[in-house]
């Protein structure tokens, strides 16, 4: 029981940095119909900015410029991709993202090279006891984190004019155009945001539990495609639910990992893609997301 | 190619006997037109002239290629044969990515599945530290339930394929790769876990295309050992596989396929039965993947490790740097991706500003990722035709042929379709024939019958 207990609360806590990283991800979609795939390499970027800057600076100065340079670069890929405006379509400018990807992660592969990173963050190894349930503060801390940063997204989305800005060039981008609303303010916005969302993901990403920041951490930032596409590429609420339950379920599997060797040994790490396929069988597109039609 | 009469306005190929006379009976006031601009202007037609050009070109290509091992050999000759099997399975990429729109991460998926079962169906059990099963079937079986498995593989993952659409099919296929990856390293009884196995030497007729049997060949002069024997059967294999392609792509399914790719709704109203072509699409590249596969189990130890994420993305890459949907182009892409690291660490001594991996520097397989993704992004955003667009307009203009055909074009028959292009991509339309036209609104109704269920 104490096992369970403590599998779900660290499934909570990593799907709850899936969550953010799936809601750059969402939100990117929604302003701009980009699939971002160098999402992965803009959260190392923040993530390799903290390590660099934490020893000299103190971690929160660092977290600060980490969190400009990764909005400064999702800004600039951004801009990048607006060279070919709405004239190319949506897989173009997808490869578009993951030629971006590509340059930028192996930058920082070869920078960082073969030993793991501390980004020197304020929890530390510290542990806290639960109702006898031995956790990790970091694990916790990034609990409440992304629900402060989910719930000032969902009031932004809601009430401010970007928000609302947002929400109508989604809906409809030449209705919005014509009201005034200037879509390349908005997926500027949309762009920094994620790129903001990513990095403060990345610290929990690999904080305590985990060995530190090194190459492989794309790989477990692409985890976050699993969460937004279960939920719905285009739905912001489906991000959070999707990346909620591929944590959970990905930490069950690896917690519970002897019952399931006859799946082979690690199997948890490949768990969020086969709920992916599994859902995506039943529903094509997400099960939050708007049902493509087509006119004729 | 019996049309020869009527200039650049013919999709040539494409044309049936009943679409000849057609033109013939139709188009004989702009017929004559054409005659009569075509004595004055130019002696030979310039399409044809371009595509003899091609033929030319091609048929160099293929005698410097078939030339090549008697000349080099060493690992020069090896970085080729890596770049033929990664051309036959770009070629494949292009057709499902290319040509019908289908964003595929899972190439990898699919060759590993043609390497493994190759290795397995052929190879003997063995190993030391993990040990594996064989069936020990003749290399050519092997061979050929390779590419087989890879195609079963397709067809099992068609029915997800067919119903995703756009972006969702490649974050799905993504997803293949990583389970597909996870499998190569844990069911070790065939693929030998994470260090591989071995795979077969192939071999023809009693002809081993390996160091022995017959030991020591020589072909003038020169040692054929395992590679340059390889080689050659590389070449027959990436020549037909890039023919067949290319015949496709001229054929009625070919062109069904561009069709879903730049218009589902439309595709369907034309009777084209689009969920039913994406799987075709997604079997045929799986298959081509599957070839792939075996060429590159005859060439290297194939591990687990090496069939992931990045080789579906370099996948992805040489095609995008090629031209999506250009045959040649997936070639040509293939060869840029594939070799340029290799030549990097072959002759890093003559790059100065390399370093050894690991140092810190700039080494050779970060300046090939830095240039290969430097091309996806700038080819995408600059030439989205690729450089088979860029080797497309050289031939057009030393053959005059995008020039006069404009032209001829315009001055032909102002009011068909505005150009040579659309009516290439649409062998249905309404104008081909009176007979036929009742049979693709039948065919389209069914269509949207199914797409209902």
């Amino acid at each position: 029981m104490t096992l369970f207990l403590e599998l779900l609360i660290n499934g909570l806590s990593v799907g709850a940095v899936y969550a953010l990283i799936a809601l750059g991800f969402v939100i990117i979609f929604k302003a701009t119909e980009v699939v971002n795939f160098a999402q992965g390499s803009l959260l190392f970027l923040g993530g390799f900015t903290i390590s660099e800057f934490s020893d000299d600076f103190g971690f929160f100065p660092a977290l600060l410029l980490g969190v400009t340079v990764a909005a400064f670069g999702a800004l600039l890929i951004e801009r990048v991709l607006a060279i070919r405006g709405s004239a190319a379509s949506v897989n173009t400018l997808a490869i578009v993202t993951i030629g971006v990807d590509i340059i930028i992660a192996a930058e920082l592969v070869r920078r960082v090279g073969v030993d793991a990173r501390t980004l020197r963050d304020p929890f530390g190894a510290d542990t806290l006891n639960l109702g006898g349930v031995e956790v990790a503060t970091s694990r916790v801390a990034a609990i409440i984190v992304a629900a402060l940063l989910v719930t000032a997204f969902f009031l932004a989305f809601k009430y401010t004019k970007w928000g609302i800005a947002m929400r109508a060039s989604a809906e409809d981008p030449e209705a919005a155009a014509l009201m005034g609303i200037r879509r390349s303010r908005v997926s500027a916005i949309a762009w920094i945001l994620a790129g903001l969302l990513a990095t403060v993901a990345v610290i929990f990403l690999v904080a305590f539990p985990t060995p530190g920041l090194d190459g492989s951490v794309t790989r477990l930032a692409l985890k976050a495609f699993p969460a937004a596409i279960l939920g719905g590429l285009d739905s912001t609420g489906g991000a959070i639910i999707g990346g909620l339950l591929v944590g959970m379920a990905e930490q069950l599997a690896l917690g519970y990992d002897n019952y399931l060797s006859f799946l082979g040994g690690g199997f948890g790490e490949i768990m969020p893609y086969v709920i992916m396929i599994i859902v995506l069988l039943v529903r094509p597109s997400g099960l939050f997301g708007t049902k493509d039609l087509a006119r004729v | 190619m019996s049309d020869t009469t009527i200039t650049g306005t013919s999709p040539s190929s494409a044309d049936t006997g009943d679409g000849a006379s057609r033109s013939s009976k139709s188009d004989s006031a702009s017929d004559l037109d054409n005659r009569a601009r075509a004595v004055q202007e130019a002696p030979a037609d310039p399409q044809r002239r371009s595509r003899r050009l091609q033929w030319l070109l091609a048929g160099f290509a293929i005698l410097v290629l078939a030339l090549f091992p008697i000349y080099q050999g060493g690992s020069l000759l090896y970085i080729g044969l890596t770049c033929m099997a990664a051309a036959v399975g770009a070629v494949g990429l292009t057709l499902l990515t290319g040509v019908t729109g289908q964003l595929s991460l899972a190439h990898a998926f699919f060759l590993a599945i043609g390497t493994y079962s190759y290795a397995y169906l052929s190879g003997e059990p063995g190993g030391q530290a993990v040990q594996f099963g064989g069936l020990g079937l003749h290399p050519v079986l092997g061979a050929i339930g390779g590419v087989l498995a890879a195609g079963v593989a397709g067809l099992l993952f068609s029915p997800i394929a067919s119903r995703l659409r756009g972006i969702y099919l490649g974050v799905a296929s993504l997803s293949l790769v990583l389970i597909g990856q996870h499998v190569l390293f844990n069911w070790d009884t065939v693929t030998g876990g994470f260090n591989g196995r071995p795979a077969e030497p192939f071999s023809l007729v009693g002809f081993e295309f390996s160091n022995e049997s017959p030991e020591n060949l020589f072909v003038l002069d020169v040692p054929f050992g395992k590679n340059e024997r390889l080689w050659y059967l590389f070449l027959v294999i990436l020549v037909l596989a890039c023919l067949f392609a290319r015949n496709l792509l001229r054929s009625r399914p070919g062109r069904a396929l561009q069709m879903v790719r730049d218009r589902e709704v439309a595709a369907s109203v034309m009777g084209v039965g689009v969920a039913r072509y994406k799987a075709y699409a997604f079997v045929l590249s799986s298959l081509y993947a599957g070839l792939a596969g075996v060429m590159l189990a005859l060439i290297l130890r194939p591990t687990p490790d090496s069939f992931g994420l990045v080789l579906s993305i370099s996948y992805l890459a040489m095609i995008v740097i090629g031209g999506l949907g250009s045959v040649v182009g997936a070639v040509v892409g293939a060869t840029f991706v594939t070799a340029l690291p290799a030549l990097f660490q072959q002759y890093s001594d003559v790059f100065p500003f390399l370093a050894q991996p690991g140092t810190g520097g700039l080494d050779a397989a970060t300046l090939a990722k830095f240039l290969y993704g430097g091309a996806v992004v700038f080819v995408l955003l600059v030439e989205p035709g690729g450089l088979g667009a860029v080797g497309r307009r050289i031939i057009g203009t030393i053959s005059g042929a995008s020039r006069l055909t404009k032209r001829t074009v315009k001055a032909a028959n102002p009011q068909d379709s505005p150009t040579t292009e659309a009516a290439v991509s649409q062998p249905d339309s309404p104008r081909d024939s009176g007979p036929e036209r009742e049979a693709p609104d039948r065919a389209s109704n069914q269509s949207n019958r199914d797409e209902e269920h």
